[in-house]
């Protein structure tokens, strides 16, 4: 018996190879090619220099980073994505906590109103925005204006990978906690606080890393709706590469990059199991 | 009191839909306007940006059709290697499925500028040719293919595994039991698979232009190259994009209706 099931095994298990293989060459080889530009120069020798220009961009010691035009780039990066996605979780939270409690037969389909507009493609949606920000007189109208139209952009964009997941979340929540917490006195709200938000926390960070780190680097929404007046760090990435500065833009690649692995790594976002179906796959 | 929070939850609601519609439905209402520039305000009831946009002999329907011709494509691909890999991935020993599973991961959490921006330097280093469409076909399925292995992995934990012991006990051959009694099980995640990566194709712009052809234009790339303040065209191809956002809005409402229906329907004879 067991000689005869050695054999299948085996070739299940083979069918792993070609993925592998795809993932090591277009995944695992690009990355390397990174770290491989961000420390050498154009003669292939090993250097700190774009290290060094990235940090001292506009002058000597370590203090002139912070008045450089990288740092107030990524300073403005963060400042939107914090806001897009505070934003997005005090719109996504209500509407996702509505839907789930609410005693309509069909809350899927209720559920659906908010996530069909991710069919259509997502330039389209931004021109969308785009024009009636024209229409409306506030586009390119001044800075404040263009980082506005920027955060309003991210969560146009966005709000719908925070509902998903929050709602995924909420729904499976057994109501006969919340019944037990209020049957041992505890008021609507507290129960909320101390039921149905830790229970909502999984949904919540998924969310969140969904809006958090996509709102740093998506520059098609903040180059359409500021005329390229907003820079954020993805753009800076970008505009490295088309001016053909190959090892400037391959060290911040490494530096955003470090810092999504870092993120990811404290959200627990590398154990694929709980992913699967706040990442968006539940969908269809 | 109660009514009261009622009414005021189910007006946030309406107010966040109004958010994400409004938008759409205000280019859908200006698809009909006859001028082609929003500030300029209404100029009256027009088809002529449908017109525009049917016709072969100008850019935006080409470039529709490539890009879903494109999609298609790479969530063919995207779905095959996926399930493959997925299967493989399932039954691999612990340390091997751990590996994939972290670096299965990369694509899905990188920042998608990195993801394209990595892959073009691949490209470059080894000097592929990008008029092959093969850079943008394959880094495409870099994004899509992850997502297959994630909406078919939790499907194989589901499964059955006496199941495919039984067949193979019955005499029939691995490839015959991965076929008619593993394939048939996970079909659905297969099916979410494909249609996330078709989404995901259509959708993308950063790594479609890092790697394609320069004479090839996405929806998303074109649009995008509209929007630059020289072109001469752009107002006039962009109002006939108005059109094709207004078409595939109408697409979505009523298969939303659909959806509803069907799940009216579906409810009612279940308590028959």
């Amino acid at each position: 018996m067991t000689k005869k099931k050695a054999p299948p095994r085996f070739s299940r298990k083979l069918l792993a190879i070609p993925y592998g293989l795809f993932l090591g060459i277009f995944v695992v080889i690009p990355l390397l090619i990174i770290i491989y530009y961000a420390f050498t120069n154009d003669e292939g020798r090993f250097t700190m220099e774009y290290v060094k220009v990235f940090f001292n961009e506009d002058g000597e010691g370590f203090w002139a980073f912070f008045k450089s035009y990288n740092f107030k780039t990524i300073m403005q990066s963060l400042f939107i994505s914090v806001m897009s996605t505070i934003v997005c979780l005090l719109i996504a939270y209500p509407v996702a906590y509505i839907i789930a409690k609410s005693k309509l037969k069909n809350k899927s389909a209720l559920l659906l109103l908010f996530i069909v507009p991710m069919w259509v493609n997502f330039v389209l949606r931004i021109n969308a925005l785009k024009e009636l920000l024209v229409w409306i007189g506030i586009f390119n109208k001044s800075n404040g204006w263009n980082i506005f139209n920027t955060i309003l952009g991210m969560v146009y964009d966005f709000l719908p990978f925070m509902i998903l997941p929050i709602y995924t979340t909420l729904i499976k929540i057994d109501n006969s906690y919340l019944e037990a917490a209020r049957d041992l006195g505890a008021t609507g709200a507290r129960a909320f606080v101390k039921v149905t938000l830790p229970l909502s926390k999984a949904g919540i960070m998924s969310g969140v890393s969904m809006v958090f780190l996509p709102s740093m680097t998506n520059y098609v929404v903040s180059n359409y709706l500021t005329y390229r007046n907003v820079k954020i760090i993805g753009k800076l990435i970008d505009d490295y590469f088309t001016g053909d500065l190959w090892h400037d833009g391959s060290f911040i690649a490494l530096v955003l990059l470090t810092f999504m692995f870092l993120v990811t790594w404290l959200t627990g976002g590398f154990k694929a199991s709980d992913q699967n179906d706040t990442r968006g796959t539940s969908l269809w | 009191m109660v009514k009261c929070k009622s009414i005021l939850k189910w007006f946030f609601i309406a107010l966040v839909l109004l958010f994400i519609y409004f938008p759409i439905i205000f280019l859908t209402i200006n698809s009909f306007n006859e001028s082609n520039m929003i500030q300029s305000g209404w100029k009256g009831f027009s088809l002529e940006h449908y017109k525009y946009f049917f016709s072969f002999d100008n850019e935006p329907l080409r470039v529709v059709l490539q890009t879903l011709a494109l999609a298609f494509v790479v969530a063919a691909l995207s779905t095959l290697l996926g399930t493959v890999g997925a299967i493989g991935l399932f039954y691999s020993k612990k340390r091997i499925n751990r590996t994939l599973s972290a670096i299965n991961q990369i694509p899905v959490i990188n920042a998608e500028v990195v993801t394209a921006i990595s892959f073009a330097l691949f490209v470059s280093f080894f000097g592929f040719d990008k008029n092959t469409f093969l850079p943008l076909i394959i880094g495409q399925m870099i994004i899509c293919t992850p997502f297959v292995v994630l909406s078919i992995i939790p499907k194989l934990k589901q499964m059955d595994n006496n199941l495919y012991e039984a067949a193979l006990d019955l005499g029939a051959s691995p490839t015959k039991a991965l076929f008619s009694v593993i394939i048939p099980q996970i079909l659905p995640g297969i099916i979410a698979g494909f249609l996330l990566s078709v989404t995901l194709s259509l959708d993308d712009y950063v790594v479609a232009v890092y790697t394609k052809p320069d004479s090839f234009e996405t929806i998303s790339t074109h649009i995008y190259s509209l929007d630059s303040k020289g072109n001469y065209f752009g107002p006039r191809i962009k109002a006939a994009y108005w059109a094709f956002t207004a078409i595939i809005f109408l697409i979505i409402i009523i298969s939303v209706i659909a959806v509803n229906i069907y799940a009216t329907h579906k409810a009612r004879s279940k308590k028959k």
